[in-house]
């Protein structure tokens, strides 16, 4: 395959890392935004929801999209009230002090992780995606009458990728809506802002917090089981999603929702660029030294506005 | 007074319990002393001066790694590449705090992993030296010093034994220093301590490249007495591991690494007779720890019985 094609697939193997990476950045973002709590265990939420799906999937007989769907509504609500369990069990009793609610989803990660190897077992197991039709995509190349069509070999996709990448797209956007355009959008965006404020006005901030932490962990869920037809379920899956979010996170300013986004898409396809033409350790070598070092020289993210 | 008799029967005790213990245990009491250096080096840092770092794993490893690799390639003698494992500790931490050092809070935290997930990952980029997560042994008659052989139980219980000695004793005397007073005081409110004309930030940095150096120190030890280095000592778990170890123990007490280290490790031990999964149990042990006992044990006895504990 020439270099062309090569990038234009890399492009797209990127924009699949991008579109998962942006549902569990903003349920990251949003929790941090909203409850300052650094939530590590993040990334075990999404690895819980691509087991959810396994189960949901294998438990159910008939067309492989029968399963798919089902999962697509098990996954967040289980994964969701998994977090409004932990939240009401240990970050309310914390106080939703940052530093100890670190060190305790440091701890978090590791019980569910473990308890996912316990009662998963260590094998990666797949989900059949609900269609998967292969598309060959044509190319512009110079031949002996000029310009035309060609069609490289190796140069395809699948309807199901092409559909990830457009219901992620599609499910950012009804956050961003819900945020800027609801009632509760509203509410969230005034407990962020001033949380005694907040509560002075009559807004159950407690109850605020609880939705959203359980919000952020059903984002999670949702991408991982957009990836898990494309990507196994495996009891350890959820660190690089963890990592890379943390990056977009940060490199797009903690708490700003736009910044994130963006932030997800670029760290998203350069890690696929990177990673198909360089050695993916090097780019994560770098991608980390980035955050380190955004974080100490324009802590507000590359895209946040400083705080007053 | 009380100090000096406490400090003084905590090492008499180690010293005698070799004599006692089976030898199962005095293998594993030389692992535990070991380590529990690298837990005194972290309690300088997150239990005297207040700062939490979730990157040490850098520092133990780089002292691991600089002891251990010129060692391999360069066939130095034990005495010279154990140095070389402290400066390259000593230099690491001081870049790392320097840069560092500029965030507060969650942020000081997230920069110092993310340094640390840098490390770990360089080890692995250049796998060839490092043989990466196989990582590799330090042959048996390297490791001699003077006609003693290192790898032998008991030569072993007495060097772990002396390091942990070396390091716990002088942060018990760092600690009564006017240096040490003012770590605290950091930690315990920083504006009065700037306001009372200190250099908070020069501290904070000698703070954090001391704990680094005695981490340091920990790792290449580790290396160098049971013979093995491998990229797995720069991952995460190893700066989560002492973390715990010291929040088990009870920070800000001179005791607390030890009895954290020794805790968590009989916890795991005998827990991996029941599961596996033994790192659920260290998981769990976190939750619980910062949910009902932020202080830890040796916090607790404080609290509760003992107010003279150092």
């Amino acid at each position: 395959m020439d270099f062309g094609p090569h990038l234009f697939l890399a492009c797209l193997e990127g924009a699949i890392t991008a579109a998962v990476i942006s549902l569990t950045a903003v349920g990251l973002s949003l929790v941090f935004g909203i409850m300052r709590v650094v939530n590590v265990a993040h990334g075990e939420f999404f690895m819980l929801g691509a087991i959810v799906a396994w189960w949901t999937a294998t438990s159910l007989a008939g067309h492989p999209a029968f399963g798919f769907s089902a999962a697509l509504v098990t996954a967040p609500l289980v994964v969701g009230l998994i977090a409004i369990i932990i939240n009401r069990l240990i970050l309310v009793r914390l106080n939703y002090d940052p530093e100890r609610t670190i060190v305790a989803t440091i701890g978090l990660l590791y019980v569910i992780q473990q308890t996912a190897l316990m009662t998963f077992g260590p094998d990666a197991r797949p989900v059949e995606p609900p269609f998967n039709t292969r598309i060959a995509i044509p190319w512009i190349g110079f031949g002996d009458s000029g310009f035309e069509l060609i069609w490289p070999w190796g140069l395809a996709t699948t309807t199901y990728k092409l559909a990830v990448i457009a219901a992620a797209i599609l499910i950012v956007a009804t956050v961003w809506l819900v945020i800027s355009r609801t009632r509760f959008g509203l509410i969230m965006r005034a407990t962020q802002q001033d949380g005694e404020m907040a509560t002075s006005f009559g807004i159950p901030v407690r109850r605020v917090y609880a939705i959203v932490f359980a919000f952020g962990a059903a984002l999670a869920a949702l991408g991982a089981v957009l990836i898990v037809p494309v990507q196994q379920a495996h009891y350890l899956m959820g660190g690089d999603p963890l990592l890379l979010s943390f990056i977009v996170v940060i490199i797009g300013g903690l708490g700003s929702l736009p910044g994130t986004i963006i932030a997800a898409v670029i760290i998203g396809m350069s890690d696929g660029i990177i990673s198909v033409f360089f050695s993916p350790t090097l780019a994560k070598i770098l991608a980390t030294l980035l955050v380190a070092l955004v974080l100490v020289f324009r802590p507000q993210g590359l895209l946040g506005r400083r705080r007053a | 007074m009380k100090q000096h008799n406490l400090h003084g029967s905590v090492l008499a005790v180690l010293f005698l319990a070799f004599f006692v213990m089976p030898e199962y245990h005095d293998g594993v009491f030389a692992r535990i002393m070991v380590l529990a250096v690298y837990a005194v080096g972290y309690n300088l840092l997150f239990g005297y001066t207040g700062l939490l770092s979730l990157g040490h794993a850098l520092f133990f490893a780089t002292g691991m790694y600089g002891l251990a690799l010129p060692m391999q390639h360069l066939d130095m003698g034990p005495v010279p590449a154990f140095l070389t494992g402290l400066a390259a500790a000593a230099m690491m931490s001081l870049a790392v705090g320097f840069l560092a050092l500029r965030t507060t809070g969650v942020a000081f935290m997230i920069v110092t992993l993310m340094f640390a997930q840098a490390g770990f990952l360089t080890i692995l980029y250049f796998g060839e030296y490092t043989r990466g997560d196989e990582g590799f042994v330090i042959q048996q008659a390297d490791r001699m010093i003077a006609g003693l052989d290192f790898s032998d139980p008991t030569t072993r219980y007495f060097a772990a034994f002396c390091i942990f000695a070396a390091a716990f004793l002088f942060i018990a005397w760092l600690m009564r220093t006017s240096f040490g007073k003012c770590l605290v005081a950091i930690r315990e409110n920083e504006d009065r301590a700037r306001m009372l004309g200190y250099d908070v930030q020069l501290h904070k940095l000698l703070s954090i490249t001391l704990s680094g150096v005695i981490s340091g120190a920990s790792g290449a030890a580790y290396a160098f007495l049971f013979g093995y280095a491998g990229a797995t000592f720069a991952s995460v778990q190893y700066s989560i591991l002492p973390l715990l170890w010291v929040l088990l123990g009870g920070a800000g007490t001179t005791i607390g690494p030890l009895i954290g280290t020794a805790f968590a490790f009989y916890l795991v031990d005998f827990s991996s007779e029941i599961t596996d999964a033994h790192l659920l149990v260290v998981g769990a042990a976190i939750v619980l720890l910062t949910l009902f006992a932020p202080q830890g044990l040796a916090g607790e006895l404080r609290r509760r019985l003992f107010a003279w504990l150092p």
